[in-house]
């Protein structure tokens, strides 16, 4: 079809319209699926992560409604009934004030939620900011941000958030303030390397070319795709900040007495721990220990769905 | 290498100077002064305590004279126990800690490189099962509540081994289980994965073509490579222990820098928990330094990932 003179010339009934049959052959059968509901047909797959994620709706819910349906309140103390043993009317025993271990199971979880979310969800913003900056900007911008964070990260994590504790008093606030203080580097780390390896990609450089503006790029071509790792780093944030709030709540830097908090009530628990009073320590540490399992096996299970290497 | 080395050694140095820093302002920013709680009726006592302290002089003099302690490594005396200087401490708690850091440090590394390696050499058979199901649980079970766990079975039900105390290597084992289970569990699953992933190699096959031992080929051509990334995390690694010892030490009842540390804090004991987040924080960016030159002693590769700025 190349003629003499290097003219290429098409043949006319490469023009005509197909026939229906042929168009028919050439359908996508199957319903076309997207990045997402290929990732959570995936996950679905994966009983464990499910595990996980049932666990932790079921928690959810248990930490809004059960202080709200218990007959007894977080803090009400009930001195005649002390360190008693699970029974039909405290199904979780009762602590040394006699307050019930069920009730404050519960309360705990709200806090611990909290935290985890709050910390996962702050990191998300800033590292988010920072990174998707520092990477989109490229050159000297991204030099110095690294530096900064490259210094920021050899600090002792967990010392930091301590010291803070110690400078703002033990609150809520001041436990959130003090793990996200530190705890974007991470995030903004993995946005950073995202950001940097998909703004090369043909399909920002057409966005480019056609004139769209830097938020529009950042919004619709480079945040979108970045998405699987920044949701798996979050979902393994949540674990590691409910493990530091119970962290700083045992050194006694944590919730304040009367509320509670797992991490409290095992703390309060330990000095017991030798008198048999097995259910004090037992609650709490069980669903912090869940709870971090659950959120782990999900994390897990979301990084084999969400990351295309590992798609077979 | 050298200018690598350089970079990462002023890196060290800016990072120190910053947690000084931070401390002392964060310190400083507090209201009231450390001898509220023992109001004396006597200005003059006051004012010499201060003195003693240095406080009565300009927040930027203090700055200077605090800067001048880091560097002469002396962080003077302790406000609650006046007769004990910051420096006695840490020289009394620091080894006890220290020791149990690496104890910890090292069963968590030989037996997580171990149970990983063999993980993946059985890869989806039972040994590797019982490895990820171990990993997950040891990173989900918080250090404290296996502590206390611990001690209800293993010294007060089954009276195998002692509660508390840092006395003998039989007063050891339970803390140093405590700590390292968690670490154990997160090298286990680094060294399975990297290893899984380095067995497909090429130059596997190719060691396997020439009939090298099956032995062979792991230890040499395989865990070699392998290793790479539980080296990288090996310094915060370490840190993640050293401040897990604070509780751990706590729940034992060992004598080393963390019941200090927690005491200090609960006393408000201003020197002790500046000096003693100064001297942690150093020793561990310290270690994470040691980690990296390391790191760029065993891979090549690493001069020229570090001059394309890549992080």
């Amino acid at each position: 079809m190349v003629s003499k003179d290097h003219r290429i010339t098409i043949p006319d009934e490469w023009f005509k319209p197909k026939k229906k049959a042929e168009k028919v052959a050439e359908a996508v059968v199957r319903p076309s699926l997207s990045y997402w509901k290929d990732a959570w047909r995936r996950i679905r797959k994966n009983k464990l992560a499910m595990g996980g994620l049932v666990f932790l709706i079921l928690l959810t819910l248990c930490a809004i409604f059960g202080p709200i349906l218990s007959p007894h309140s977080v803090t009400g103390l009930d001195l005649p009934n002390q360190n008693k043993a699970p029974s039909s009317t405290h199904w979780f025993g009762t602590d040394e004030m006699g307050r019930d271990v069920f009730t404050r199971t519960w309360y705990g979880a709200r806090i611990s939620l909290f935290v985890g979310v709050m910390a996962a969800l702050i990191d998300f913003f800033i590292g988010i900011i920072y990174g998707g900056i520092s990477g989109y900007k490229g050159g000297r911008t991204d030099t110095v941000m690294m530096r900064i964070i490259e210094i920021l990260y050899g600090l002792p994590h967990l010392l930091v958030v301590i010291l803070l504790m110690v400078v703002m008093g033990p609150s809520l606030t001041t436990i959130i303030i003090a793990l996200t203080i530190t705890g974007w580097v991470g995030m903004a780390r993995i946005v950073r390397g995202q950001v940097l390896q998909i703004k090369n990609y043909e399909f920002v450089t057409a966005s480019k070319s056609f004139g769209a503006k830097t938020s529009r790029i950042i919004r619709t071509n480079l945040l979108p795709n970045t998405m699987g790792p920044i949701i798996v780093q979050m979902t393994l944030t949540v674990p590691s900040a409910i493990f530091a709030e119970a962290f700083l709540s045992f050194l006694g830097l944590g919730i304040q007495a009367p509320f509670a908090s797992w991490g409290v009530m095992a703390s309060d628990a330990l000095p017991v721990i030798t008198s048999g009073y097995w259910w004090r320590l037992f609650f709490p540490a069980f669903f912090i220990s869940m709870t971090m399992f659950a959120f782990n096996v999900l994390g897990d299970g979301m990084q084999d769905a969400l990351d295309p290497k590992l798609r077979g | 290498m050298a200018k690598y080395i350089v970079k990462r050694f002023l890196m060290m140095i800016a990072t120190i100077f910053i947690i000084s820093t931070l401390t002392f302002f964060l310190m400083h920013s507090l209201p009231g002064s450390p001898f509220d709680e023992e109001r004396t009726s006597n200005p003059t006592i006051q004012a010499n305590l201060e003195k003693f302290y240095k406080l009565d002089q300009p927040i930027g003099v203090q700055y200077v004279y605090y800067l001048k302690s880091i560097v002469t490594f002396d962080f003077g005396p302790s406000i609650k126990k006046p007769n004990d200087t910051v420096n006695n401490l840490l020289a009394r708690g620091f080894p006890i800690s220290f020791e149990l850091g690496i104890i910890t440090m090292l069963v968590a590394v030989v037996s997580g490189i171990i149970l990983g390696t063999f993980a993946a050499l059985r890869h989806n058979g039972i040994i590797d099962y019982f490895a990820m199901a171990f990993a997950v649980v040891g990173i989900s079970v918080p250090n404290f509540v296996l502590a206390t766990l611990l001690i209800q079975q293993v010294a007060v039900n089954w009276e195998l081994l002692p509660t508390a105390t840092w006395s003998s290597p039989l007063h050891m084992i339970l803390p140093t289980l405590a700590l390292a289970t968690g670490p154990t569990a997160i090298i286990a699953r680094l060294t399975r994965a990297s290893m899984l992933e380095v067995l497909t190699q090429d130059y596997i096959k190719m060691a396997r073509a020439k009939g090298l031992s099956p032995v062979r080929i792991v230890v040499r051509h395989a865990l070699r490579n392998a290793l790479m990334p539980v080296v990288t995390i090996m310094g915060t690694m370490l840190a993640g222990i050293l401040t897990g010892t604070f509780v751990i030490e706590q729940i034992f009842a060992i004598p080393g820098m963390g019941k200090y540390f927690v005491e200090s804090i609960n006393n408000r004991d201003y020197p002790v928990i500046m000096g003693s987040t100064v001297f942690y924080s150093a020793f561990l960016v310290f270690m994470l330094f040691l980690v990296d030159m390391v790191y760029g002693f065993l891979d090549p590769r690493i001069k020229l990932h570090k001059k394309e700025g890549e992080v």
